[in-house]
């Protein structure tokens, strides 16, 4: 029946590509008004920023082709770019996983609850990436007062001697970073997975259980998890984007650059070189560096995702 | 494919007594489990909800309550001095605070209401006509999920800048209407939601194609209009227009408010407010619209 399907609907592409454009050009008119606006704004963009990665650019004056130099550059000179690739990596790589499983775990969690209470639930868990800025209230918990929360709560029990300076001591600032990234983490994917696990079929789980489904665990992994196999994959391109864009929280914190660089990731980096210094092709590079790791691990982690339940 | 194999599979007779077993106590939910997951989500409610809660307390401190050592989560003596605080700093800059709310509103809701219509026009011909060229456009739209905003803001400045629009309403308006996010949820919503026996029906009636996406198609997917609106307000509120606006007078809301909060230790009240006043939008929308956003989100995963 399927097989049917898509070979018919191949013949028919084949054959009539001109006829179907023909009966739909209508079409390109009413994507046109988004469409012009979608590609000026967003994909011209990243297309002329890779571009410009291979040019000297000022703003002042005209770009000037220098084909690899940025790329030359950035790899071999730029050690703080490293330190930023570390940073970023050591980041994404704990937020990353914890902010993925964490949208699916507490999805599933709350699914179980009563209707009202999953609700506020899911108010309290999302507010955090909601509301934007509200992150600059650790600021205020993180600081570095022996008067300030967290190190006025450590002095009172004696676990310290002197306050601790949070956002300025390099040992401390990256695993801030990645407290508040964390907190920060049940966004738009954690919202597709709770609605996903709404829309389960109870019958699937009835038939399951007949089958032999023993634990909550079997229930997830051989049910639950294939039939929500398009929610996990939206919510890994969500979390593979927060997880490496992480730049907002560090200024806000830490001040750009931070203390000894240690929690300058590569966005961080790109600003420092875009609004400071104005080296417009070597940002472009950075950026475009940031790019295709992003769009590469994407491509992998929807390879692995097509194995859940299998 | 496995899974179905194994349903349709003859149940021999010492399976059943097994799998009854296993029926009896329900969908094998142990009472540990329960409590452990109760408290679980109970310690991490209170690590999300703690940052949250301390705003909106401190919004309505008095002064002295703000420098209190040992600190206090809960208010004791509710004020509204913070905010009146903000009026009074407001009224001596020579721009009127009525004037940066009304920019924040402004481009906030022109950039929402093209969006939703640009956008849903886009995502109903790429969903429901078959045209070529669509499977490529809405591959462009899937990865473009991914492009932040930092990694576009160089070129974008450029391209601004060429077209003139640098110090304008528009550079805050344009880039937010063609963001790929609610053309993606619509377009998904539209496949979950709208069935093309409906459209075909309405086109044999004679219905044009712009009429049927105005009074048949637009009012069946309000959730996902709903929720383009929420996401739409979420990042437009807090824009600061850092780079693309100049003017005093066009600068929006949460840059001016942002000049308070660095005012430092003496405006510490007002700063407290000011986090509360950026803060609360979205999240009321979205205690509003949940039921819809989520509907939304139901079917906003990416099939292969």
């Amino acid at each position: 029946m399927k097989a049917a399907e898509v070979s018919a609907k191949q013949i028919s592409s084949k054959v009539s590509l001109k006829k179907r454009f023909r009966q739909n050009w209508d079409c390109y008119l009413y994507m046109a008004p988004y469409m012009l606006i979608f590609f000026t704004f967003t994909v011209l963009p990243v297309v002329m920023s890779i571009v410009l990665s291979f040019t000297y650019y000022n703003i002042l004056e005209p770009p000037q082709f220098i084909f690899l130099d940025n790329y030359r550059n950035l790899l071999a000179t730029d050690d703080v770019f490293l330190l930023a690739v570390k940073n970023t990596l050591i980041i994404a790589v704990i937020v990353g996983p914890v902010g993925y499983l964490a949208c699916l775990l507490f999805a599933w969690l709350i699914n179980e609850l009563s209707p009202i209470v999953r609700a506020v639930m899911v108010v309290i868990l999302y507010a955090p990436t909601l509301s934007g800025g509200a992150y600059t209230i650790w600021q205020v918990l993180f600081s570095g007062d022996s008067t300030a929360w967290i190190n006025g709560m450590l002095l009172n029990f004696g676990l310290i001697d002197e306050p601790i300076q949070f956002l300025t001591n390099a040992d401390y600032m990256i695993w801030i970073c990645i407290i508040v990234q964390i907190w920060m983490s049940l966004g738009a994917g954690f919202l597709s997975n709770v609605a996903g696990f709404r829309s389960m079929d109870r019958s699937q789980y009835e038939a399951g259980y007949v089958d032999g489904i023993r634990n909550r665990w079997q229930e997830l992994w051989f049910i639950t998890l294939p039939s929500m196999r398009p929610q996990l994959m939206f919510s890994a391109v969500m979390s593979i984007t927060s997880a490496f864009s992480v730049g907002d929280v560090t200024v806000q914190l830490f001040g750009n650059p931070s203390t000894d660089y240690a929690a300058h990731t590569i966005l961080n980096h790109i600003s420092d070189y875009a609004n400071v210094r104005f080296e417009m092709g070597y940002a472009c590079a950075i950026a475009t560096v940031l790019f295709a790791t992003m769009v590469g691990l994407n491509e992998l982690i929807q390879r692995l995702l097509r194995k859940v339940g299998q | 494919m496995e899974h179905a194999k194994k349903i349709d599979a003859p149940i021999d007779p010492s399976k059943i007594k097994v799998s009854k077993k296993v029926f009896n106590p329900g969908p094998a939910r142990s009472r540990w489990g329960n409590v452990c997951n109760f408290l679980f989500l109970c310690l991490v409610g209170v690590f999300m909800v703690f940052p949250l809660v301390m705003i909106i307390n401190n919004a309505f401190k008095p002064m002295d309550e703000l420098f209190l050592f040992p600190p206090r989560i809960f208010v004791q003596n509710p004020t509204l001095d913070n905010f009146s605080n903000i009026s009074v700093l407001m009224s001596q800059s020579w721009i009127p605070f009525s004037r940066y709310i009304f920019n924040t509103v402004g481009t906030c809701a022109v950039a929402t209401f093209f969006h939703i219509i640009f956008a849903s026009l886009a995502a109903y011909v790429l969903e429901k006509r078959d045209f070529p060229g669509r499977n490529v456009l809405f591959k462009i739209v899937v990865v473009s999920l991914m492009f932040t905003p930092t990694v576009t803001a160089i070129p974008n400045y450029i391209i601004m800048s060429k077209l003139g629009m640098i110090d304008t309403y528009w550079a805050l308006i344009l880039p937010y209407v063609g963001s790929s996010m609610g053309l993606y949820l619509m377009k998904q919503h539209l496949s979950a939601s709208v069935p093309t026996a409906l459209l075909e029906a309405a086109r044999i009636d004679g219905a044009s194609e712009l009429r049927i996406f105005r009074s048949i198609v637009m009012p069946m997917v309000k959730p996902a209009w709903l929720t383009m609106m929420l996401f739409s307000v979420q990042s437009m509120w807090g824009i600061t227009g850092a780079n693309m606006i100049f003017t005093e007078a066009k600068k929006p809301l949460s840059y001016a408010l942002n000049q308070i909060v660095s005012g430092g230790i003496a405006r510490a009240g007002a700063g407290a407010a000011v986090q509360l006043i950026m803060i609360a939008p979205p999240i009321l929308i979205f205690i509003v619209t949940q039921t819809q956003v989520l509907d939304t989100m139901a079917s906003s995963g990416i099939k292969d």
